[in-house]
């Protein structure tokens, strides 16, 4: 028996309580993967159906008939109204809110940064619902003289003309009230990318004689731009999916029209929010299908921003 | 050193050559020019020579802009114009930003006040309402909203809360960074996929009647992302000495978290659930699907249709009459009160019980 001997360490190494904690943390961490993955499935497998006895060409066809006999729809109208309400939204959306976070980040005493950010982002609690509400009867009839300016003056571009003289529930009120609905998103995360500039550059553009526009135009704008570009594709992935606002302000008209200024339009969403109630089971079905596509857009733009957000964050603490 | 004229502006007949600095505006230059417009858009609005609804806005701030840049251009040069005009650019959006929150709110407020009472809120539902009569209330829609948040925030909460721990704690490796992940990718699901999916899943597959419960469930999977983000940055600021310290003393580690980092960051996390519930409250999409619309109260959240305030607006707006729509704004207001409780609530919490700078 030598006196050098180490005690022995008697039990196990991992308590259980220990154990059993870190399993329950880990399984809830495994529901978000399982939900995501469960709701793939489920949509994939409720569209089937009416995939399946669709008579028209599901990517080309124009007509929304799924209750018919033989049933035909197709999904390019949805698609197109869907694309490009939230192009229209974008197009506002993302110049006044970089410029807002620009704002934010470089021009606003810290006081006035601070509580302008927090109206901004109060926007993002303002229900959707409400959103519609507004836009419908206080909004539009703002708007309405201004897409009449828009056609008489700018008319010869096609997508402001306007052959019924209508200029209510249109795309371009969708797209206003849209990018209104975006301007937090593109705004809160732009402010996120410059606040990881670093002041180095900031410091040293200033100190070599940059005025500040100069300084944001060759320090900051090419360090931030792949987090604005992904800003403004989580706005992008927003819009996609907004639902009630548009269904309630755009007139639901099943066609493809480029004029943004006639009334008319639709998107997948506001689809699904409109016809849910009046269809039957093969039309839920290709409801179901349409949100499915939906679902996929959105995780695929969602998925590309967080890519490169995140991406960036690995190497941004480099000053 | 000269000045060099492709620069600054050229210079002047009797200026000095040399001096060191450039000339600048004066300091009220700004005030001045928007003066200049605020007047120009005001004869614009006397005059009424109204091109478009908001003209004599339009065209005062670009007088403004052209005023105030072309006056920097001839006095200080190109750079500093392209300064100034970037910086008036960035007021203007900013204050733009600004207009659609306060439009909104001042338009709810004020219509929603015209029906609004505590009858309104708590007695009256809408059975047995002529949607052409006035009348009726969101006392079903209130109780249904109020069952609904509180089932998504009761199964939303710990099942955030843990994830959160999980990637604050545990996660290293790829499965964090993947939960890392797709937590942030699931804050981008529409909500109207999220009833899609409780739809499919929960009334299609497993049977189940429309519900309260479903409903909630919709709400959870939006509401989850947001409570584990937020908790998550909580448990990340929580100083680390405070774990090494209680680790130090041979606690095990599960009594550590729940025993000294929970409740060091508790105060932030109850910020984090209250915002997301105030988020969730407002959705509409979700419910139109899962629970659809009730003009009566519904106790029981397991069975049948029960209300809710976004939907009773949907209702309302879709009635279509001039006392349906009141209701809607009375009903919105309501909404936003409760959403503004929330964030009040949040934000005093926040401001309270914030870590203190040493």
């Amino acid at each position: 028996m030598s006196l050098l001997t180490p005690p022995r360490i008697t039990g196990s190494s991992v308590r259980a309580g220990d154990r059993n904690f870190r399993f329950v943390t880990t399984g809830a961490g495994l529901t978000v993967l399982g939900v995501l993955a469960a709701i793939a499935a489920f949509l994939v497998w409720q569209s089937l159906p009416a995939l399946q006895n669709n008579t028209g060409n599901v990517v080309t066809n124009q007509l929304w008939l799924p209750d018919a006999d033989p049933p035909q729809w197709g999904i390019a109208v949805l698609i197109f109204g869907t694309l490009w309400t939230s192009i229209i939204a974008m197009a506002i959306a993302v110049p006044i809110g970089i410029g807002t976070a620009l704002f934010i980040t470089f021009y606003a005493p810290r006081r006035v940064a601070r509580t302008l950010g927090f109206i901004v982002d109060l926007l993002a609690a303002v229900p959707s619902i409400i959103f519609g509400l507004w836009g419908l009867y206080y909004f539009m009839p703002e708007i309405v003289p201004a897409a009449q300016w828009l056609s008489t003056y700018l008319g010869w571009i096609p997508i402001f003309s306007n052959d019924l003289d209508l200029y209510t529930k249109s795309i371009l009120i969708a797209g206003f009230v849209l990018a209104m609905m975006i301007l937090p998103t593109v705004s809160a995360i732009s402010r996120e990318v410059f606040w990881q500039v670093p002041k180095g550059h900031i410091e040293a553009s200033l100190a070599l004689g940059a005025t500040r526009w100069e300084m944001i135009r060759m320090a900051v704008l090419p360090f931030s731009r792949p987090g604005m570009i992904s800003a403004a594709m989580l706005g992008l992935g927003r819009a996609l999916g907004e639902t009630i606002a548009v269904a309630l302000i755009l007139s639901a008209v099943f066609d493809i029209n480029w004029q943004i200024t006639e009334p008319g339009g639709n998107s997948i969403a506001a689809n699904i929010a409109l016809k849910w109630g009046e269809a039957a089971g093969n039309g839920r079905s290709a409801l179901i299908a349409t949100g499915m596509v939906l679902f996929f857009i959105t995780l695929v733009v969602n998925m590309t921003a967080r890519w490169v957000v995140n991406r960036r964050k690995e190497f941004s603490g480099a000053d | 050193m000269a000045l060099r004229s492709d620069i600054h502006a050229p210079i002047a007949a009797g200026e000095d050559p040399l001096r060191l600095t450039g000339r600048r505006l004066p300091r009220w230059a700004p005030i001045a020019a928007l003066a200049v417009g605020l007047l120009v858009g005001l004869a614009v609005q006397v005059t009424g020579v109204t091109i478009i609804g908001l003209a004599p806005v339009i065209v005062a701030v670009l007088v403004f802009l052209i005023v105030y840049t072309g006056w920097t251009l001839a006095v200080e040069g190109r750079r500093h114009a392209g300064d100034r005009l970037a910086t008036a650019l960035m007021y203007s959006a900013a204050t733009l930003a600004l207009v659609p929150l306060v439009w909104i709110l001042v338009t709810v407020v004020i219509n929603g006040l015209t029906v609004l009472s505590p009858q309104f809120l708590f007695a009256d539902t809408m059975r047995n309402v002529n949607p052409r009569a006035a009348g009726g209330g969101v006392a079903h829609a209130v109780l249904g909203t109020v069952q609904q948040v509180g089932i998504a925030t009761l199964i939303s909460v710990p099942i955030g809360l843990l994830t959160a721990i999980y990637l604050s704690e545990y996660g290293r490796g790829k499965l964090a960074r993947s939960i890392n992940f797709f937590v942030d990718v699931m804050t981008g699901i529409p909500s109207i996929v999220a009833g899609m999916f409780i739809y499919t899943f929960w009334i299609l597959t497993l049977g189940f009647p429309q519900s309260g419960f479903a409903a909630g469930l919709a709400l959870t999977i939006l509401m989850v992302p947001v409570v584990v983000r937020s908790a998550e940055e909580m448990l990340r600021i929580v100083p680390n000495e405070l774990r090494e310290g209680a680790l130090a003393l041979g606690i095990p580690k599960y009594r550590v978290i729940l025993k000294v980092v929970l409740p060091t960051a508790i105060s932030g996390i109850i910020t984090g659930v209250m915002l997301a519930i105030a988020r969730v409250t407002g959705e509409t999409a979700p419910l139109l699907l899962t629970t659809f619309l009730a003009q009566d109260v519904n106790w029981n959240a397991f069975d049948g249709s029960q209300a809710s305030l976004p939907t009773f607006i949907w209702d309302q707006i879709a009635r279509g009459t001039q006392s349906s729509l009141d209701r809607a704004w009375a009903g919105a207001l309501t909404l936003i009160l409760i959403v503004v409780a929330f964030y009040a609530t949040a934000r005093i919490l926040a401001a309270r019980y914030a870590p203190k700078e040493r």
